[in-house]
């Protein structure tokens, strides 16, 4: 009986490390891992690099998990895809997202030796992989018995407190040293607000924002010039693309008119008497407003609260 | 699964990314890179520790994964000062101290 449990453990022992269906997201896993990665070493664009860093990213932490390391597996996630990679992404948009690599080699030959490099230690490690008795894994079963986390702390807090404590100084200096290099000393003094407006009309360029697509024209789209209130028609006011593509003033030649001029002038006359309605209303409410007393109006401005 | 698989996998994420060091030339690309690497060591010591049915080589990962953290903000600082500087973040600008 007793030897009969005893063949029984020992052979719960050889399958704990096994895991059903783990075959199965190693490989997917591994294929999407090296696939990204080999991408991100090929993308041109930093930023793509920096998603598909994300990615491989991603699949290790999973892998991580398929492990028994549940705990590495949420820091993967939370420090290096949440910390490290959007550190990584807030850089690049300072340094500018469309920087590209040049193409053009500066050491001759890199790209060659690289590639030799790069084969003869892969083969070096390979045959070190392939040379070691490597045997099947023991599994975490009995070094997770309480619990990942637990384990692990116990393991940080006794055999390895001390180098968790250089952790901390390690940390501290890190923080400091990238404050101060990131720390630029003012030289000249901060301009202030005045000297600013100064600087913007100095130049003698249009100082206000432009006028939008569409106000006072007849469609709101983004293709279609604005009316000017003298009603000329404003190249401001489009993208300068769809400027280049078309010609701005065509647009106003859909509804009315033979010509363009015609259609223009369509458009100016409707714009003038709209301008000068709103211009009587806006008296005739002043009008009203001035007769109604200044008491009316604080209570409206009260009730407006 | 063997613990070699995984091993393998290791192998092959730590050359792409030593490849990459080598090739790509915006600073900040081969920084991920160096990323990539010190990831797939990581793989590689998280299977050992199951290999070897305790948590030393998980621990090791945890600090692998601590001074990473604390090389990105350090390295990123010293990309931006050079960017500054030099208005660009190609390797091969950063040649101040050669002469």
């Amino acid at each position: 009986m007793s030897a009969h449990v005893l063949a029984g453990s020992a052979v719960v022992a050889q399958v704990a490390d096994k895991q059903s269906g783990e075959p199965f997201f190693f490989w997917v896993l591994a294929v999407v891992s090296v696939c990204a990665a080999l991408g991100m070493i090929f993308m041109r664009k930093a930023v793509h690099s920096a998603l598909l860093l994300a990615t491989v990213m991603l699949s290790l932490a999973a892998l991580y998990a398929i492990q028994n390391a549940p705990f590495l597996a949420f820091v993967q996630v939370i420090v290096y895809t949440g910390a490290v990679l959007m550190l990584f992404l807030f850089v690049l948009m300072l340094v500018g997202v469309s920087s590209t690599d040049s193409l053009v080699e500066t050491i001759r030959g890199q790209r060659f030796w690289t590639a030799v490099i790069a084969v003869g230690f892969f083969v070096l490690l390979a045959l070190g992989l392939g040379n070691a008795a490597l045997g099947d894994s023991a599994g975490l079963k009995t070094a997770n018995a309480d619990g990942n986390v637990i384990g692990l702390a116990r393991l940080l807090f006794s055999k390895y407190v001390f180098a968790f404590e250089a952790t901390s100084a390690l940390l501290i200096t890190a923080a400091l040293g990238a404050m101060v290099l990131a720390h630029r000393e003012r030289t000249t003094p901060k301009p202030t607000q005045k000297d600013l407006s100064v600087e913007r009309f100095k130049t003698g360029a249009h100082p206000g924002p432009l006028p939008g697509p569409g106000t006072y024209a007849r469609h709101n789209a983004v293709d279609m010039p604005a009316l000017l209130p003298d009603g000329t028609p404003s190249e401001l006011s489009l993208n300068p693309v769809i400027a280049a593509r078309t010609d701005t003033i065509e647009r106003h030649t859909d509804l009315y008119g033979e010509t363009e001029e015609e259609a223009v002038e369509e458009d100016v006359a409707a714009v003038r008497a709209v301008t000068e309605e709103v211009k009587d209303a806006d008296a005739e409410s002043r009008a009203v407003f001035r007769s109604a007393g200044p008491a009316t109006g604080e209570s409206e401005g009260k009730a407006g609260e | 699964m063997s613990p070699g698989h995984y091993l393998a996998l290791s192998a092959i994420l730590f050359t792409i990314g030593a490849v990459g060091v080598l090739v790509r030339r915006n600073a900040i690309v081969v920084f991920m890179c160096v990323e990539l690497m010190l990831n797939a060591t990581n793989l590689a010591f998280v299977s050992f520790a199951r290999m070897h049915g305790n948590l030393d080589g998980q621990i090791i990962a945890f600090f692998v994964m601590v001074v990473a953290a604390a090389e990105v903000v350090v390295g990123l600082a010293i990309i931006m000062t050079i960017f500054r500087t030099r208005r660009s973040s190609s390797v091969d600008d950063a040649n101040l101290l050669k002469y």
